[in-house]
């Protein structure tokens, strides 16, 4: 198991409580909204996808420490990096000291709202019938994965009902590793709080759901 | 990985730092630039867009309408992405909607455990405190106790269901709408609306009743 994920906070104790703000405050600091722009225009260039970005952004050896645009920030460096976009040396002077590895298309600003109000659907044909109907109880994939999934340690193991059936989806696990979209069925998975958190736990008259790609699942009979 | 979760989640070093976050950011945005990469002008205007443009109102309008239209209603909780498309909020992190309702037999909240994804398209950007370790940890184990945070008490009877945001789907409460307001327009009622309610951490208030205190 090589594969280290710091996101994965489902259920996990100590972190005390929730600091509401008001509806009008976003930012915390000016250099904020510019790294959330960087981050936006260069994923616009097509350079890797939305999963590949979330694997590097989990895995910020400091991310319990760094604020969320700071995580941010540090992935997009990263990112870079690894495609030779950018170089350590320009990082800590802001000059541009290699020449520029070529995008496969630059976020002009006459197009940001049209680029934004498209979006990425992640939709795609279905790869053949689903495997699981509303209603049908499942199990999730026990044990962690050795690469990025959007299948959390909580629901890990844990028995649950299918609650909706969400169509073909690009699967996260393989896009993340650059293996391509490998769409499956995706489905809302409903599972009661005994079954979570155990017969001990102080009830809550409680239901969570996960969204579920169909390898994370296995008949529960 | 626990011993990486101590209690730095929420915030405080931000501010640690003076000037040198800010310093980063130029020093990229300068690189960047001057590689070609970006058009600075762009980056004005995705920030313009989500500080201006894009943001809860949206969320709100599309509850004041199920509020009001019953047909829409139905359509929303049925499609809700070809319903909110209708309102022209369509896009980035909107790009598969379901709208679920709030009820006093049923209250619904939503949390991504795993990173932030929030419906931008009808809520704008996520506020810091759903992007929040305490918020992402507590609110699929402990939500009562979330809810009291933000001064929210359901009765016990009210059954609690969290919407864990693990892939590309995007959740949007409808909150209950308050008694006492029945002779308001759709626009009166959106104004009532709060991005809180729309992630199911508040629920909506009935306006003060004209000549009281409040």
């Amino acid at each position: 198991m090589s594969y280290v994920t710091h996101a994965d906070l489902g259920g996990q104790p100590g972190f005390g409580p929730v600091t509401p703000e008001p509806e009008g405050e976003l930012f915390h600091a000016a250099w904020e909204p510019r790294a959330l722009a960087l981050t936006l225009a260069m994923g616009a260039t097509g350079s890797w996808n939305i999963d590949a970005s979330r694997a590097v952004r989990e895995t910020l050896p400091d991310y319990g420490n760094l604020s969320y645009y700071q995580i941010w920030l540090g992935a997009l460096e990263q990112l870079m990096l690894q495609r030779g976009q950018v170089f350590p040396d320009e990082l800590a002077s802001g000059e541009m000291r290699h020449p520029a590895a070529p995008v496969a298309r630059v976020l002009q600003a006459a197009n940001v709202q049209s680029v934004l109000a498209k979006g990425s659907p992640t939709e795609r044909p279905e790869p053949g019938p689903a495997r699981f109907a509303v209603g049908e109880p499942v199990r999730m994939r026990p044990g962690k994965a050795d690469h990025h999934t959007r299948l959390p340690g909580y629901v890990q193991g844990k028995r649950g009902v299918i609650e909706h059936v969400h169509g073909a989806h690009v699967f996260a696990d393989a896009n993340a590793q650059g293996q391509g979209e490998q769409p499956q069925w995706l489905y809302t998975v409903v599972f009661d709080e005994a079954e979570l958190w155990g017969e001990g736990a102080p009830r809550q008259n409680l239901a969570v759901s996960v969204d579920a790609w169909e390898s994370y699942l296995e008949p529960a009979a | 990985m626990s011993e990486q979760h101590h209690d730095h989640g929420h915030g405080g070093h931000e501010h640690s730092e003076p000037g040198e976050m800010d310093l980063r950011v130029r020093a990229l945005e300068s690189v960047l630039t001057r590689k070609g990469y970006i058009d600075p002008a762009a980056l004005d205007a995705l920030i313009d867009t989500y500080q201006t443009r894009i943001g809860p109102r949206n969320g709100a309008r599309v509850v004041a309408r199920a509020w009001v239209d019953q047909e829409f209603h139905d359509w929303l909780l049925r499609d809700a992405t070809a319903a909110i498309a209708s309102l022209g909020y369509t896009g980035r992190q909107g790009e598969h909607m379901v709208a679920v309702e709030n009820t006093a037999e049923q209250h619904h909240m939503v949390v991504c455990t795993l990173c932030s994804c929030y419906p931008w398209p009808v809520l704008g950007l996520p506020p810091t405190w759903y992007k929040s370790a305490p918020y992402r940890s507590r609110a699929v184990k402990d939500p009562r106790g979330v809810l009291a945070d933000f001064g929210t008490v359901l009765p016990e009877s009210t059954r609690i269901r969290v919407w864990d945001s693990t892939a590309e789907v995007r959740y949007l409460v409808i909150p209950q709408r308050p008694e006492g307001t029945e002779g308001m327009s759709e626009e009166e009622l959106a104004a009532l609306v709060t991005r809180d309610s729309m992630i199911g951490t508040r629920r909506v208030e009935a306006p003060a009743t004209p000549g009281s205190a409040a």
